[in-house]
């Protein structure tokens, strides 16, 4: 049901009655954010650790940059404010994780002024925006700031001077150079903030999973789907280091947890997301194995946040009782 | 007085009122493809201009001649044939230029505001307001290029007109946001200019200086209505005016 209440809460003013049968529920949009938020503190955190103090200004300065535009926006606008859900401060957070932590000052800003006024409010707010805000801005700043946005240089931890500077472990994946699957795994590797430690995001992907804010289907297809494409197209068969390495590098495992499942723009029934999952996996592979980069994971959710309308149109439930013509 | 105004009243249509890009929504390609820099949108619109004068001009000249049923045939015969003049004398005149709208001269051919006025103006108006007509729509045509390629030379290149101010800006740690003068940044500013355009007539309408456009918002119900590919669908949580 929190899909017919998101929904709801952005149009106060429009009787919010479905049909039957009706279903008291307690959950708010509020309470949904809130807990995708409880569920990214394991990475973010990781994330702090890994990459200094720099990071967390990174990450709350995107927060309250959020809020910021879309209280500054819903003011301008006389809308009904909307910071009190905590989408546009999860919002932040989710974008803060996909940069790196060396990015200039005015990238947070412009992205998430990209994010919240341009992707999210100008199509009208929680529920109607077609993109991930996050992703949108992050793909937004890729294009524009390649150069900021690829440098995964980085001083190791609090105080420490050394500054360390490699590609991500997935370009050496994609190069043919070694990994170290453990260091993938628990995340003292270059990425962006959140997505390096594959054990944080999996740590918060399964507090939301017992939590019911999301469910296995779009996320589980989405891996699964990767893999065999991976296993198929890869040229390494099923070596499976190599396969760990695609599931656990780049940011596969934050997308498929938490990008990919974000209530607005995922297929609403359960084969669509199945369908949405499969969808991701193969477009992930795509880029991953056939494009120029290392990494697709931000293209691919955001190529398939597009055809979600499509998905949604032949996935629609059967009436009950309704039987399909018969074919003559 | 009053007939003199009414006279030239096709040429202060095409800038402003009738703006083809920002308020007929003509011509979409080239506004889009070559409006990288100041410059090249400048070119393309005055070359557009001249094409779109010219063949005004003829159009209405031999308006009584051309039978209707293979007017079109005919009006792209006249438009092909200025084209491929400018175009040619582009090649020995302007030659960067030339180079940098490339495969986008020829195309003037079926650009939709010439054949669009050729159809609507010029085909029913005399030579003198025709002339006019095609003037104006192209200047407004040239200014709004120029205006978005302007905007975006600005913000991914850092350079006006060719002129770059790049240097003190990246001194002080800013850099170019390069989506601008990719193909997403024509979209971004054209938008972005079309929605200021409109807040500016929404604001005269309220003063009362112009007249009111038809209201196109149904009255039913968002909520209950099937109609999911509806612009106004849940658009604005205000109660509908009036």
């Amino acid at each position: 049901m929190s899909e017919n209440i998101t929904k709801n809460q952005t149009t106060p003013a429009l009787p919010s009655v479905s049909p039957t049968p009706h279903v008291r529920d307690k959950s708010s949009t509020g309470k949904i954010m809130g807990c995708v938020l409880l569920g990214l503190l394991p990475a973010t955190a990781l994330g702090v650790y890994n990459f200094g103090p720099r990071a967390l200004v990174i990450v709350i300065s995107c927060m309250a940059l959020c809020a910021f535009f879309e209280w500054g926006f819903e003011k301008i606008c006389k809308k009904k404010n909307t910071i009190g859900d905590l989408s546009a401060v999860l919002t932040g957070l989710l974008l803060a994780l996909n940069l790196p932590v060396n990015v200039p000052w005015y990238i947070p800003l412009i992205g998430s002024f990209f994010a919240i006024v341009v992707v999210k409010q100008l199509f009208g707010g929680l529920g109607q925006n077609f993109m991930n805000p996050a992703l949108g801005a992050r793909c937004f700043l890729v294009l524009s700031f390649s150069r900021y946005m690829t440098d995964f240089s980085y001083k190791s931890g609090w105080g420490s001077a050394d500054v360390i500077s490699s590609a991500t472990p997935l370009a050496d994946v994609k190069n043919g150079l070694g990994f170290n699957l453990t260091s993938m795994f628990l995340g003292n590797e270059a990425g962006t903030i959140g997505e390096t430690s594959a054990l944080a995001i999996l740590i918060g992907g399964i507090f939301l999973l017992c939590m019911g804010v999301i469910t296995w289907h779009l996320s589980f297809m989405y891996l699964l789907s990767l893999i065999v494409f991976v296993a198929v197209f890869g040229g390494r068969g099923f070596d499976v280091e190599y396969l760990a390495a695609h599931l656990f590098g780049g940011g596969l495992m934050l997308g498929a947890f938490f990008m990919a499942t974000d209530y607005v723009t995922r297929p609403i029934t359960k084969r669509g997301q199945i369908i949405y999952g499969i969808f991701l996996g193969i477009l992930t592979g795509i880029f991953r194995i056939f494009g120029p980069g290392a990494e697709g994971v931000s293209y691919a959710i955001i190529i398939g946040n597009l055809i979600v309308p499509l998905i949604e149109k032949i996935t629609v439930p059967r009436h009950f009782g309704y039987r399909k013509a018969a074919k003559e | 007085m009053e007939n003199k105004e009414s006279r030239f009243k096709p040429f202060i249509n095409g800038l402003i009122n009738e703006n083809p890009t920002f308020v007929l929504m003509l011509g979409m390609c080239p506004t889009l493809a070559v409006t990288t820099s100041a410059i090249n949108g400048l070119g393309m619109g005055l070359t557009t201009t001249v094409v779109l004068t010219l063949s005004n001009i003829i159009i209405s000249a031999l308006r009584k001649v051309i039978p209707s049923k293979v007017r079109i045939p005919a009006f792209i015969v006249i438009i092909a044939s200025f084209v491929t003049v400018v175009g040619q004398f582009l090649e020995a005149y302007l030659p960067a230029l030339n180079s940098a709208l490339g495969m986008f001269i020829p195309l003037i051919v079926v650009n939709c505001i010439i054949l669009g006025r050729a159809e609507a103006f010029a085909s029913k108006n005399g030579i003198f307001a025709s002339a006019l007509d095609g003037l104006g729509m192209g200047l407004g045509f040239s200014m709004a290029l120029t205006l978005i390629g302007c905007v975006r030379e600005i913000l991914g290149s850092f350079s006006i007109f060719g002129i770059s101010f790049k240097a003190p800006l990246e001194a002080a740690g800013l850099s170019p946001v390069a989506i601008f003068v990719m193909a997403p940044g024509a979209f971004f500013v054209l938008a972005a200019i079309i929605a200021v355009m409109s807040v500016i007539r929404d604001k005269q309408l309220a003063a009362g200086k112009k007249t009111k456009i038809k209201d196109v918002r149904c009255d039913k119900d968002c909520a209950s209505c099937g109609d999911s590919g509806c612009v106004h669908r849940f658009y604005d949580d205000k109660d509908i005016e009036d």
